[in-house]
């Protein structure tokens, strides 16, 4: 078996090299010309002037647009469920609906020389006034009409909530607020669009191809035949990248208008405002217990914000719908409109979010009842659904639980708060539970045997750093029975298979599963080839005991190596599609709950002094089914759990009130976690198959590490310290103030 | 038009680097100041012509092609586009190209290719120091600059001797002295353990 070996990323010769080729980085089609874009310095209004004139006469200048002169577009389809189909016009008005939106774009010979004259162009502009205060327009909340993404509700209850938790001797009632946070891939939005006839080449940074193409199509209003999407490598989406921004749309109308290869990318700044936003919350969670922690009610209700034009609605309740049980629940979600950038996808929306909420207010609850928070968990842990009443597929919290409470020795943590100092620092120790639903959406892939022995794995399917590449390597070298060195995967191309595309973590199990059964469906040919050709050694053979290893089939004792079948039947190479199920039509997905599960532990040190916050370790362990690749999930794992710890301490983009821009706009102001950060972070999966997932029995994980892992640090800040915080991040002059007096 | 007046302006501002300027028609009413400037890259010497604006940065990646070094903020917030610079690390995206007449760099190409990868690039391919990738180059010459900084006795902020001479490389050690690359993958455990592979002289 090759799935499940840590392979080293068969991507990664070229990646440590420096080999492989970003959006920006293609060259084949000659010099590129330069697009830079003018974003508007107000956050809601109406431009009233532009003046190109100087921008025009700068040197180099190809062209200048602006909405006077920018090509008619069609506008988003509501109807179509995920937006990253959806078109995005850009440069459509003279309307202004956040602070940074693209106002014009120009387009020079060089860098430089677009960078210099996108300073020229004179706006005016006639400003409204605008809402960008979330817990001033609080009030102004709505319960959205549509689904989430189409298939989630907004609202649900079970029991009745309030009778419930008003009856329960041990209640909890806590409002956290969680901050606006962006993606920030390192690969800045880039696209270069490249004429070809009437057709489009598009070299973008994108995470789902198929979405690339049809919104560049619907936003043109043109054959999606006619668009070319190519992108075999992405610096990181983290969800900024599920649908593409003005970066693509501007590239591809200033190519068409010119005639000639354009390329852009976003400055670091301006991916603050043109690249959707995490929005920010204000979670009500309520928990009612016996005394010994049994919950009796659980309700999760939140408010975030969304753009006015642009309905975003964040999964944060739908958190808690399947993590603990409880007799009587209630989530429920709400959108206050403002004047700032969309809401868009962030690393694990919802429970991302939902998570730091609910696990601080459970760990709030431990605190309350005086019990140990891993087996409060353990105690309020389901045997069904809790909302839908249908088994779960494979659900192992509670092992992941106790090994991970084993593995961290759990069992020192201080039972009082603040009760332990090591020098300069209070030392604290916490947990969390994470919880994450697993999605599959319609994808094919295609398998191709040449007659070298050597097979092709093709589809739209990106790698974004997640390991697709090595993970489909590895299988179809068993769907095969091929050496891992003899499959080569190819990826990222529109004219390949279409897939669903990385995103959810549903792209290796989407398609594992559609490369596992396009292996399937070519192992039949292939026998079948062979029983039929006299010339075979297998002529003959009932072909339902062959087994494929070591790049040739056998039957019996009989055997035969696949490039002599192909070679004399299929000369030029044979191939075979394999799909996916979207998950509706998967009877599973009714009769099941598919989730993966976690559990985080966090110590932490806080200077007594300063209240300085540092992580001293983590860890995290998971149950996800069968794991591809024991290398890379783990990587994938560790990545989510540092985001958790960002989360926690110290990611927040700032309003400012009176623009509705992001003051601290860059990496230095933004704050990421740094190697000095990220210490002593592991991850740990246990062994597992989800017969109820797919036929491989695997699971997503790319965003299960974030899941929670916050909530562990903000739980081991209240052990350390006393002090409970429920505005993240948590930052120093919060914790401050409640630290024990100073000694002498 | 206005293009001649902005192009003397320039001109005039390349003089400074000591490259020489020349103004060249570019078609329309183009004009650009242009340098010409001398860098040696990866072993090469190199003559290019680029506008006094240009950063290192720019000048690897649009003119020389050179695309393994990344561009991520284009403001020293991220360590992307880190290359040797006559064997120190640097951001290249806070230099212009034509401050380094005759400078020696190195940038991630030089360091190793497929089939033949320096060692620090080896163990980033063995402990998965990487997920995107995006960072990476940035990382590996930041580590084999950092190497050779801990080899030199240079201390660090969290140096307990800073008097000593000899500087051990723990994990403290390595991610104090990393923290100016960021990746965003957040692949850092990993980073760490490769260098700590080679800085060890491991198995690489
Ligand atoms: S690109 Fe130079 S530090 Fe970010
Ligand atoms: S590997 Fe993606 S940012 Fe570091």
């Amino acid at each position: 078996m090759v799935i499940g070996q840590a392979l080293n990323r068969v991507d990664g010769p070229l990646k440590v090299a420096g080999r492989a080729t970003y959006a920006y980085e293609h060259w084949d089609d000659g010099p590129p010309l330069y697009g830079f874009i003018v974003g508007a310095t107000i956050g809601i209004g109406r431009i009233t002037r532009i003046d190109t004139s100087r921008a025009e006469r700068s040197p180099g200048v190809q062209l200048v647009m602006t909405h006077h002169d920018a090509p008619a577009q069609g506008s988003p389809d509501l109807s179509i469920p995920f937006e990253y189909w959806r078109a995005y016009p850009v440069l459509s008005s003279p309307d202004v609906h956040h602070y940074g939106e693209p106002v014009a774009l120009v387009v020079a010979t060089t860098f430089e020389q677009a960078r210099a004259a996108a300073a020229l162009v004179d706006l005016e502009y006639a400003g409204g006034s605008g809402s960008y205060d979330f817990a001033a327009c609080v009030d102004q909340a709505y319960a959205p009409d549509n689904l989430i993404f189409g298939i989630l509700p907004t609202d649900t209850a079970v029991g009745d909530l309030d009778a419930g938790f008003d009856s329960a001797p041990v209640r909890i009632d806590e409002r956290y607020t969680t901050p606006y946070e962006l993606s920030q891939p390192m690969e800045p939005h880039a696209c270069l669009v490249v004429p070809d006839g009437e057709d489009l080449i598009v070299y973008v940074s994108t995470q789902i191809v198929d979405a690339a193409r049809a919104s560049i199509a619907s936003t043109l209003r043109i054959d999606p035949e006619r668009i070319h999407i190519i992108t075999p490598y992405v610096g990181g989406g983290f969800g900024s990248k599920l649908r593409i921004h003005s970066e693509t749309i501007l590239a591809v109308f200033a190519a068409r208008a010119l005639r000639r290869p354009v390329k852009l990318a976003l400055t670091r700044q301006q991916i603050f405002h043109l690249t959707g936003v995490r929005p920010t919350s204000s979670q009500r969670v309520r928990l009612g217990a016996q005394r010994d922690g049994r919950l009796v009610a659980i309700a999760h209700e939140v408010t975030m914000h969304t753009n006015r034009h642009s309905e975003y609605i964040e999964p944060t309740a739908t958190t808690t719908r399947g993590l603990y049980a409880a007799p009587h629940r209630l989530t429920r979600t709400w959108l206050t409109p403002l004047d700032l950038p969309r809401g868009e996808d962030v690393r694990a929306p919802g429970e991302a979010p939902g998570l730091l909420a609910v696990e601080s207010a459970m760990d709030e609850l431990a605190h309350a009842v005086g019990m140990d928070p891993v087996e409060l968990r353990i105690r309020n842990e389901p045997t069904v659904d809790p909302e839908r009443g249908v088994p779960f597929s494979d659900r192992h919290l509670v092992d992941c639980l106790r090994e991970g409470a084993r593995r961290f020795d759990w069992e020192r943590r201080p039972a009082t708060p603040a009760s332990v100092r090591e020098g300069q620092w209070l030392v604290g120790y916490g947990m969390a539970a994470a919880i994450r639903g697993h999605f599959q959406a319609p994808t094919t892939g295609r398998v191709r045997l040449a007659a070298d022995g050597t097979a092709a794995v093709q589809s739209d399917m990106t790698d974004i750093g997640t390991g697709t590449y090595t993970i489909l390597t590895q299988v179809a070298a068993d769907g095969l029975g091929l050496p891992p060195g003899r499959v080569r995967v190819e990826l990222g191309r529109s004219e390949y298979p279409v897939s669903m595309g990385s995103g959810g973590s549903w792209g290796a199990a989407n398609s594992s599963t559609a490369v596992h059964r396009a292996c399937e469906a070519l192992r039949e040919k292939l026998v079948t080839t062979a029983r039929n050709d006299a010339r075979s050694a297998l002529h003959g053979l009932d072909p339902a005991g062959a087994e494929f290893s070591g790049g040739r089939v056998s039957i019996g004792g009989v055997s035969e190596a696949l490039s002599e079948i192909v070679a004399r039947n299929h000369p030029e190479g044979v191939e075979a599609e394999g799909e996916t199920l979207a998950m509706t039509d998967d009877p599973n997905y009714r009769d099941y709950a598919l989730h993966t599960y976690g559990a985080h532990f966090a110590e932490v040190g806080v200077d007594a002094d300063t209240a300085e916050i540092r992580l001293r370790r983590m860890l995290g362990v998971f149950s996800v089914g069968r794991v591809l690749n024991a290398k890379t999930a783990r990587s994938q794992l560790i990545g989510g759990m540092i985001w958790g710890l960002g989360a926690a301490l110290e990611e927040e983009a700032v309003v400012d009130p009176r623009s509705g821009a992001f003051v601290n706009r860059d990496l230095a102001q933004y704050m990421v976690p740094v190697h000095a950060d990220a210490v002593e972070v592991d991850a740990v999966v246990l062994d597992g198959f989800d017969d109820k997932a797919n036929v491989l029995g695997a699971k997503g994980l790319g965003e299960l590490g974030i899941c929670g892992a916050g909530a562990a640090v903000a739980n081991a800040v209240f052990n350390a310290t006393g002090v409970r915080v429920r505005d993240f991040p948590i930052t120093l002059e919060k914790v401050l103030p409640g630290l024990p007096p100073m000694e002498d | 038009m206005s293009g001649s007046d902005s192009g003397a302006t320039w001109a005039a501002s390349s003089g400074l680097a000591g490259g020489t300027s020349t103004e060249v028609e570019r078609g329309r009413d183009e004009f650009v100041a242009l340098s010409a400037i001398t860098l040696n890259v990866n072993g090469r010497r190199l003559r290019l012509e680029v506008d006094t604006r240009t950063s290192l940065l720019d000048a690897l990646r649009e003119h020389l092609r050179l695309t393994g070094t990344k561009k991520g903020c284009d403001h020293g917030q991220c360590g992307a586009c880190t290359v040797l610079l006559n064997g120190r690390r640097i951001y290249s995206c806070l230099a212009l190209a034509v401050m380094h007449e005759d400078d020696e760099i190195v940038t991630i190409e030089g360091l190793g290719e497929p089939g033949d990868l320096h060692p620090v690039q080896a163990a980033f391919v063995e402990c998965d120091g990487f997920q995107c990738g995006y960072c990476t180059p940035g990382q590996i010459c930041s580590a084999v600059g950092m190497l050779a900084e801990a080899a030199a006795g240079w201390p660090s902020h969290v140096t307990a001797d800073v008097s000593s001479p000899r500087i051990a490389l723990s994990g403290a050690e390595i991610r104090e002295r990393m923290s100016g690359n960021i990746c965003r993958c957040a692949a850092y455990p990993n980073i760490v353990a490769a260098i700590r592979i080679v800085s060890e002289g491991g198995p690489a």
